[in-house]
């Protein structure tokens, strides 16, 4: 087992978020924050805005009413640059290989060029590295995608829903994944429908009008 | 955040050669528009030759209208504008290295073409290197105008047209001061007014584009 | 719909931007309009009345073009309304996306179709201009052209408004765009009368000749106040006209939902 990276203590703070779809309102008034090694699942049923409010967070959606602060970066980091966002679409291009697209996605995030085949490897996706993206299946595709949160180091994980597509192996590998970054004082934010199987709060959205 | 920089551009270039779509049809539609107007003009030597600058001008324009829709769009439907937000670089930095990417691959050529394109049109040998140089300054005008148009579009599913009808006003300058310094320089006059004016809109939208369209993806998407 | 609290009114010169933010509210600035529009329309009929009559039958007629010159004193204020109309809209955006005012893209939306209109008015009447004159429909004179271009970023901008589907990120789109060309417009003014001065010498279409009578200036004058009385009426019917919209909407959705 790599040694667990130390990540600097950042705390990402949200208060009085809410959030409209055309006019109807998803939901209002939402505070919470993530502590360095906290894990927080958050639930609540299909449309009730989860993945919005991940991207809200994340900063790729416009912040209509509340704020997101980041505390525990040091002046000149932005908020964005501390942060791994991974929703639904991979953010793969089938035409390059899996290598080359994670190589490009480590580069842009501030990892370097070496950490991309051991990333490969921590998520069983070595085999793929020079297969065009295109060939792969949805779970590879998904093991390949998620590399990139090894490869380049930052303390606050987004996770949309991160187990689709994985077969039981692959689901077991993310949790590890997860549960080590947690230990290494990052903090996690994860969307699922299915248990991680790791002790953490539980934020529920859903159901308000 | 020069290595992220970096990592765009290669990434854009690899891309290009290995989808390939790009490059080659955005010349060869060059090529049939030079082609095609004889038809509708009649091959009078000494009408085409007047009406050469402007020409090649207009279908460098088309040409450039029809690649851009590219530049944008299947980075969105794959999610990478996101990653792209997320990274060490600012996001203007990363559209302008796109973009630039995107020119080096449809306008370049384009500009390089241009005087052998001429050639069928019977364009005087004054114009050929004015019509070379003009072009290579007004074609990145081009690209980045249409970068703020898909930035505004990246949305929507069939953009194309909304697209060209955002950008071609604005291309009105460059187009103006570019067939002028051709023009100018087939009847033997000189060049450095319009070329100036010319290279100065061009430097004024290389730098303001790239705010604009970094705008228009953070605040109009959901 | 929500309270929407101002900042801070720092001293009394603020005074015009604290009222801005009172009308803030949709309900206010319906009553508000509501009372003001009958003056509105009354002040537009007398100056448009006033302006037309000196323009067409007092303002003396043009030594070489006769009375076909009259139409001027539409074409010209018209040209200048495309112009305000886009400065009006470029202000709201700029309260869109800087000052996050709620009419703000109210105000965008309603004004846009309003601005259009008039560079058509300024096109066509200056097609009528063109025929006696001339002896064809079209001339490719600076203003003419300039106001083409103007029309071609309202009807792009036009077209943006109505290809998103959700109003405030239409609004924002809009915004950047119009902004952009905002920017771009003294740009394109200027690259078409540069091109306009190599290609033609003397343009017909100055203001009725090489200098202004002082009687042609005062129907100017008065018409260009009249168009901006107007523009103010049909820009505040049609806020009007989109707040209601957007009213039955939230009703509907609401409906939708199973909230009566």
């Amino acid at each position: 087992m790599t040694a667990p990276l130390a990540f600097p203590p950042v705390t990402l703070t949200v208060a009085g978020l809410s959030c409209r779809r055309g006019t109807r309102l998803l939901f209002s008034g939402l505070d919470f924050a993530l502590e360095p090694g906290t894990l927080t699942t958050l639930t609540g049923p299909n449309g009730a805005g989860k993945s919005t409010m991940m991207r809200i967070v994340a900063g790729l959606t416009p912040l209509e009413d509340g704020t997101v602060t980041l505390s525990g970066a040091g002046e000149d980091r932005e908020p964005q640059s501390m942060m791994h966002y991974h929703g639904h679409r991979e953010a793969l291009r089938e035409a390059l290989t899996a290598r080359e697209n994670l190589a490009f996605a480590t580069i842009l995030l501030g990892g370097s060029a070496e950490a991309v085949l051991p990333a490969l490897d921590r998520l069983g996706a070595r085999r793929l590295a020079d297969l065009p993206v295109r060939v792969l299946s949805a779970g590879q595709r998904r093991r390949v995608a998620l590399a990139r949160l090894i490869a380049a180091p930052r303390p606050v994980w987004l996770l949309d829903e991160p187990l689709a597509a994985l077969d039981v192996a692959g689901q077991t590998l993310v949790a590890d994944l997860i549960g080590a970054h947690v230990r290494a004082g990052g903090s996690a934010l994860v969307a699922t429908h299915q248990p991680l199987g790791l002790t953490g709060r539980t934020l529920t959205l859903g159901g308000q009008s | 955040m020069i290595a992220a920089l970096r990592a765009v551009l290669s990434r854009e270039l690899t891309l290009a050669s290995r989808i390939g779509a790009g490059v080659e049809l955005g010349i060869v539609f060059f090529l049939i528009l030079i082609s095609v107007t004889p038809f509708a003009l009649g091959p009078d030597q000494k009408l085409l030759s007047r009406l050469a600058p402007a020409l090649l001008w207009l279908s460098a324009l088309l040409a450039t209208l029809l690649g851009l829709d590219r530049l944008l769009q299947a980075d969105e439907e794959d999610g990478v504008i996101d990653e792209l937000m997320m990274s060490e670089a600012p996001l203007e930095l990363v559209l302008a290295v796109k973009a630039l990417a995107h020119w080096l691959v449809t306008g370049l050529p384009l500009a390089v073409l241009a005087p052998l394109l001429g050639l069928m049109l019977a364009i005087s040998p004054e114009a050929m290197l004015p019509l070379c140089l003009s072009l290579a300054i007004g074609t990145p005008a081009l690209t980045f105008i249409g970068l703020v148009g898909a930035a505004l579009t990246v949305t929507l599913r069939r953009g194309g047209l909304l697209l060209s009808i955002l950008v071609l006003p604005l291309t009105v300058p460059t187009l103006i001061f570019g067939i002028a310094v051709v023009r100018e320089a087939s009847v033997g006059q000189p060049i450095a007014t319009p070329l100036t004016l010319l290279s100065a809109i061009t430097l004024i939208i290389l730098v303001l584009s790239p705010f604009a369209a970094a705008a228009a993806l953070r605040m109009t998407r959901s | 719909m929500n309270d929407f609290a101002p900042p801070p009114v720092q001293d009394a010169k603020a005074s015009f931007w604290a009222s801005l933010w009172a009308l803030a509210n949709p309900g206010r600035f319906m009553s508000f309009s509501a009372r003001l529009l009958p003056w509105l329309w009354g002040a537009t009929l007398i100056t448009m009345a006033y302006g037309l009559y000196k323009g067409l039958f007092v303002a003396p007629a043009d030594y070489q073009q006769g009375d076909s010159m009259r139409i001027m004193y539409i074409h010209v204020p018209a040209a200048w309304m495309g112009m305000f109309v886009y400065a009006t809209m470029t202000a709201s955006a700029l309260g869109t996306l800087v000052w996050r005012h709620p009419l703000a893209d109210v105000s965008q939306k309603a004004a846009a179709p309003i601005g259009a209109c008039f560079t058509v008015i300024c096109l066509v009447t200056g097609s009528f201009w063109g025929k006696p004159t001339w002896g064809t429909w079209w001339e490719w004179d600076a203003r003419m052209t300039s106001v083409l271009v103007l029309l071609l970023i309202y009807l792009g901008i036009i077209a943006l408004w109505r290809a998103i589907d959700e109003p405030l990120r239409a609004a924002r789109a809009v915004a950047i765009m119009t902004l952009v060309g905002a920017v771009n417009l003294p740009i394109i003014k200027f690259s078409v009368d540069w091109w306009n001065t190599m290609h033609q010498p003397a343009s017909v279409f100055r203001k009725g000749g090489p200098t202004i009578h002082p009687a042609m200036l005062e129907p100017l004058l008065v018409m260009a106040v009249a168009f901006s009385l107007l523009f103010a009426a049909i820009h505040m019917v049609r806020m009007q006209a989109e707040i209601i919209d957007r009213r039955a909407e939230r009703l509907a959705m609401r409906a939708a939902a199973g909230e009566g």
